[in-house]
């Protein structure tokens, strides 16, 4: 169900390139402002490590916050390059092409901007290097592999080494492409960067053998980061709202469903930005929208299992937490906007085609998902520590402090500036990718009739 | 909780609810013996107040008939601290005294211990401690001053178990019953606080647990403190009520 324009690869190679051989006009004042904000951001993390965690709005119970809620939510959406690249290639999906290394890229920059957010809220950040390794062998001082904050350093280290080897090996011959139309000193980036690529068929074979193992390689990571960040929490049999089984699919599942609905906003973008037009068509949106209303259907039904085996129960803490969740101020504003952008109203608008194929209404759907999925993570691990335990000393709420917000949104500035700067040296779209799935498309002219060139099982 | 798992010492700690008057003087001891800082008014607005000891309020029953309790808590010590297997980096662990230690060296400040403590009696150091010079040199030099970014907890003072146990050990004998005595048991009007070694069985701890009245805080979540309640016996009921710390 291809429905394009024929490209030939001359125009593929220009217009695919366009970010990287002439930059468009409004990349370097939005680059500018996101530095800006970038800088801001890092000046309040480094007076927040100069003057201590009081400058947040952190206070007992609540003692982790807004940054393990940020936290959680990147990790989630970095499980969309993993989605898309790995088990969209071992299943043949052919709309995954234009996409992939937008994906990748998502995955590789939240997961870097994830990792920032454990070790600033840190009480002493410049002592974590014994966190995280062993520090004092000698000793036999190792760091404690039954707490789940190790394995977070490990699960997310081995997520980030294997992204970044995907992103690499994918970008192989659009770098070899680049050094063939480029001088001077960004020629020579590229010709140590493309490794010799010379596209012959030895080469060809051992990227797409390279490809596809590293993608059955990462299939366990996707099961594995985010059991192990929900097991932050599930681990912690005191706190009625963590404490359950459930947690490690629940997370995984909600993290595609962010993930994925990211890579929407971010399709739309590039359409919009770089003028893609033919390149992601809405085929794309439409088969994106179709997985996301089972991810999310899937996700709805865990989070009703959740809330189930919650009051199954009938613990009076545990049904006195989700009262509060839900019904008191403010939690319960944030939890029916929770619900709203999580599933109510964009799941039900991707039922019809029109909305699907329509581009705004996709960018803007998918956003609302992403609002609802960062609302989620809060109100498990805010309500969570702030429910009121028999001690009446510990009964307070949390506030966020301006600190918090403030790296809140350093955090989004910080991804799309990376994006962007990425976007200017290597190209966003692969282009072998495009090529091939026009390739799987041509069609030849055997006397008069017209039949595809290449008959696959697949499509 | 096993006896036999320990050396000579299991230390513990036995509350006597009914004895407890609420004065709040174990609270003043600990601070002042453990160089905890001064918890001003925007600290304890702000929940950041620092009290390894403190005398919480409950309420009994249903109004009208409701009554108001007060009940000292600190770190219960537990034998399955929810607290210990969290931390990455070992900075809190169980000693072979019973003890729930926390290493202020190795602390980086994650206050997931905190998160998992249900009697939550951990507190974190949002910024560095800080006393009124008038108030420096009456600092106790045997108790580290912790830098912010880490956890602090009740210690069980510590230090008063080592400073006995080194002198014991060079005179050559044992620790006597009730030579070591935490800065809030000494400062307990009533000795609603007693500490000692649940160890030795003829000690005066051992004894008072074996009281009928006896319970532990929370122990819905299996956490098998080192710390024994006595119930309050209400002289309106004929039974000992409060079995279970049925506070609201």
């Amino acid at each position: 169900m291809q429905q394009r324009r024929e490209l030939d690869q001359v125009y593929t190679n220009r217009k695919l390139l366009n970010g990287q051989l002439d930059t468009p006009k409004w990349w370097l004042p939005t680059v500018s402002i996101l530095g800006v904000v970038v800088l801001i951001g890092v000046v309040v993390i480094a007076t927040m490590i100069n003057k201590g965690l009081g400058v947040t709005g952190l206070a007992r119970p609540v003692y982790w916050g807004l940054f393990i809620t940020t936290f959680v939510f990147w990790v989630g959406i970095s499980h969309a390059g993993i989605m898309i690249s790995a088990i969209l290639r071992l299943t043949q999906a052919e709309w995954r092409r234009p996409v992939t290394r937008a994906a990748e890229l998502l995955t590789v920059f939240s997961l870097l901007t994830a990792l920032v957010f454990p070790l600033i809220h840190a009480g002493r950040p410049w002592r974590i290097a014994y966190w995280i390794m062993p520090y004092d062998v000698a000793r036999g001082i190792y760091p404690n592999i039954r707490s789940p904050l190790i394995m977070d350093p490990v699960a997310i280290s081995t997520y980030l080494t294997g992204s970044t080897l995907f992103l690499y090996i994918a970008l192989l011959p659009d770098l070899g492409n680049l050094r063939d139309r480029t001088t001077g000193w960004k020629n020579a980036m590229y010709t140590v960067l493309a490794l010799g690529w010379r596209g012959n068929p030895r080469q060809w074979k051992m990227q797409t053998v390279g490809g596809i193992l590293l993608s059955a390689l990462m299939l366990p990571i996707f099961v594995s980061v985010h059991s192990i960040v929900s097991w932050d929490f599930a681990i912690a049999a005191a706190v009625e709202g963590w404490h359950s089984t459930i947690f490690a699919p629940y997370f995984v599942i909600g993290a595609v469903h962010s993930g994925v609905s990211a890579v929407v906003t971010m399709m739309a973008l590039m359409r919009w930005l770089w003028k893609w037009d033919d390149f992601i068509r809405p085929e794309h949106f439409d088969a994106l929208a179709r997985l996301l209303i089972v991810v999310a259907t899937g996700w709805l039904a865990f989070t009703f299992l959740e809330l189930t085996f919650a009051l199954y129960g009938q613990d009076a803490p545990e049904i006195a937490l989700r009262e509060m969740q839900m019904f008191q101020w403010p939690w319960n504003a944030l939890f029916i906007t929770f619900f709203l952008t999580a599933y109510l109203i964009p799941v039900p608008m991707w039922l019809f085609k029109r909305v699907r194929t329509n581009i705004a209404l996709m960018f803007w759907t998918s956003i609302l998902v992403n609002v609802g999925m960062w609302l989620e993570r809060f109100l498990i691990i805010v309500p969570g520590l702030a429910r009121r335990t028999p001690f009446v000393y510990t009964w307070e709420a949390y506030r966020p402090s301006p600190v918090e917000w403030t790296i809140f949104i350093w955090s989004f500035a910080w991804v799309t500036f990376l994006m962007l700067l990425f976007s200017r040296f290597f190209p966003l779209v692969p282009l072998f990718e495009a090529k091939e799935s026009q390739v799987f498309t041509d069609d030849v002219m055997i006397g008069r009739a017209k039949v595809p060139a290449i008959v696959r099982e697949a499509d | 909780m096993t006896t036999a798992e320990f050396g000579s010492h299991n230390w513990g700690m036995v509350v006597d609810v009914d004895k407890c008057i609420g004065c709040n003087a174990c609270v003043i001891a600990c601070q002042a013996e453990n160089n905890i800082p001064l918890n001003s008014q925007d600290r304890v607005e702000r929940a950041r107040s620092i009290s390894w000891i403190r005398v919480e309020r409950y309420w009994e029953g249903d109004f009208p008939d409701a009554k108001a309790r007060f009940i000292p808590i600190m770190c219960q010590h537990c034998e399955n601290a929810p607290c210990e297997p969290v931390c990455p980096v070992y900075a809190t662990y169980h000693n072979s005294e019973g003890m729930n230690v926390q290493v202020y060296n190795r602390c980086v400040g994650t206050r997931y211990c905190a998160n998992g403590c249900p009697y939550i009696v951990r507190f974190f150091n949002y910024w560095e401690p800080v006393w009124p010079e008038s108030l420096r040199n009456h600092l106790n030099p045997d108790v580290t001053i912790r830098s912010r970014g880490i956890m602090e907890k009740c210690s069980f003072c510590v230090h008063r178990i080592r400073r006995e146990s080194r002198s014991a050990r060079s005179a050559g004998v044992e620790i006597a019953d009730g030579a070591v005595q935490t800065a809030c048991s000494s400062a307990c009007p009533t000795s609603a606080l007693n500490f000692g070694n649940f160890n030795d069985p003829n000690s005066k701890v051992s004894k008072m647990k074996e009281d009928k009245r006896h319970y532990t805080l929370l122990d819905q979540f299996g956490t098998d403190p080192n710390v024994i309640y006595l119930a309050k016996i209400d002289a309106d009921k004929k039974v000992g009520s409060g079995a279970a710390a049925s506070h609201d």
